[in-house]
């Protein structure tokens, strides 16, 4: 892992305006993989399903159990399409850095944009303040606000803190368990590529890694969007 | 041992807030694309299969109660034909019985009528063969008893007969 990341710095002289190339590149390809499988999926739907239509309504299914699970269907049903594309956007990106990991000129290409931490807060960051979002909508500000002081006043520091924190954890946790899982395939890759020997010793351990990472990859993506939905149920919920 | 590089790699791994926007923009406009072109055909389709399930369903209980009500009636109506054809049955049975008995006393007088008839006739014949025979008789017995008489009644004794039949056909009168 001796090696950066493709940045440009003080775009447009503002000093503070970095782009990280890899990332936005990974997110790119995230995105553009997740589309093309989701509308492949959704072409020529019929009412007797067949192939990958059954799969796509099966992870229909999974999300809006996600959904029920944490809040009311009716008010629920609006936050499947976001379920969705977050369930399958994350997952994917996680599994981008498992396949292989580009690194040319020093510099960190390919790999899983979900093991930047800008990426995972970016998405953390947006997911609560979309739930701030619709707290304000469903509820009237006055609800939104009352959440807040309820049950009882003292707690309202707390649930300040609760929002950052919620932040905080949401983004970082993906950040880690990503991130970590690279940092040991990148070593075990490492170790592999230094003799003969240590190749044929690490081939098992590599496969192994690999394997727990795709497992990993999917309880992360769905560990997201279910405590995105708990948070959001949190704010438009009329009772928990 | 651990590459000591591997930890500094960490804070060389900073934020970038450019390339987070761009990320930004760019998750909201797959979440808008796939929304359009994939979420919401699949959910409108799921949506109408529900529905459709849901109208098969009724459809089958409210076929299901016509067909319950359509049994019934038809059993109602067998019922009701039965009892009918019942009650043909026993009018017949009853017409017959009666017509038999009819019958049997026409048949009866008939026979009745015809004895009397004979009996009538054998009476009225029996009637004239004795009127034929008393009559037969009257005359055998005066030819016997012309015969006889001629033989031994002489002129007179035949005149003094004759006299006296006269006088008993005068006093008679």
């Amino acid at each position: 892992m001796d090696h950066g990341s493709p940045t440009i710095e003080n775009v447009f002289g503002i000093g503070w305006l970095d782009f990280n190339l890899s990332n936005i590149i990974m997110t790119f390809v995230a995105s553009l993989i997740v589309f093309i499988i989701a509308v492949i999926g959704s072409r020529n739907l019929q009412r007797k399903p067949t192939g990958f239509q059954n799969f796509m309504e099966w992870i229909v299914d999974f999300v809006k159990g996600m959904i029920s699970s944490t809040m009311d269907w009716k008010t629920g049903r609006r936050f499947l399409p976001l379920g969705l594309t977050l369930l399958m956007y994350i997952f994917i990106a996680n599994i981008l850095g498992i396949m292989f990991m580009v690194v040319y000129d020093g510099e960190l290409w390919w790999k899983s944009p979900t093991a930047d931490p800008g990426v995972t807060l970016t998405l953390a960051v947006m997911v609560v303040a979309l739930t701030h979002y619709y707290g304000v909508r469903l509820k009237g500000t006055k609800g939104y606000i009352k959440e807040f002081f309820s049950p009882i006043p003292i707690l309202f520091p707390l649930k300040i803190i609760e929002e950052f924190a919620n932040t905080l954890t949401l983004g970082m946790r993906l950040y880690g368990n990503i991130y970590a899982g690279e940092v040991l395939l990148t070593l075990l890759v490492g170790f592999m590529a230094t003799g003969a020997m240590e190749t044929v010793a690490g081939v098992v351990p590599a496969l192994l890694w690999q394997g727990f990472k795709l497992f990993i990859s999917g309880i992360q993506a769905f560990i997201f969007v279910m405590l995105t939905m708990v948070y959001m149920s949190h704010k438009v919920s009329e009772d928990h | 041992m651990l590459d000591p590089r591997l930890f500094i790699l960490n804070a060389e791994m900073g934020f970038n807030p450019g390339s987070m926007i761009i990320q930004f923009v760019m998750f909201i406009i797959l979440l808008a694309l796939i929304t359009k072109f994939a979420w919401r055909p699949l959910m409108n389709v799921m949506q109408e299969r529900e529905e459709h399930v849901a109208n098969e369903i009724d459809t089958a209980e409210k076929n299901r109660q016509e067909a319950e009500r359509l049994m019934n009636e038809a059993q109602d109506e067998l019922q009701g034909t039965r009892q009918n054809a019942q009650k043909i049955i026993e009018d017949a049975k009853e017409t017959a019985k009666s017509e038999q008995q009819t019958m049997i006393a026409e048949a009866k007088d008939e026979a009745q009528r015809i004895k009397d008839n004979a009996r009538q006739e054998i009476e009225q014949e029996k009637e004239r063969a004795v009127q034929a025979l008393q009559e037969q008789v009257g005359t055998l017995s005066v030819q016997i008893a012309s015969k006889v008489i001629e033989k031994e009644l002489t002129v007179d004794e035949q005149q003094k007969l004759i006299n006296e039949y006269l006088e008993q056909v005068g006093e008679d009168k």
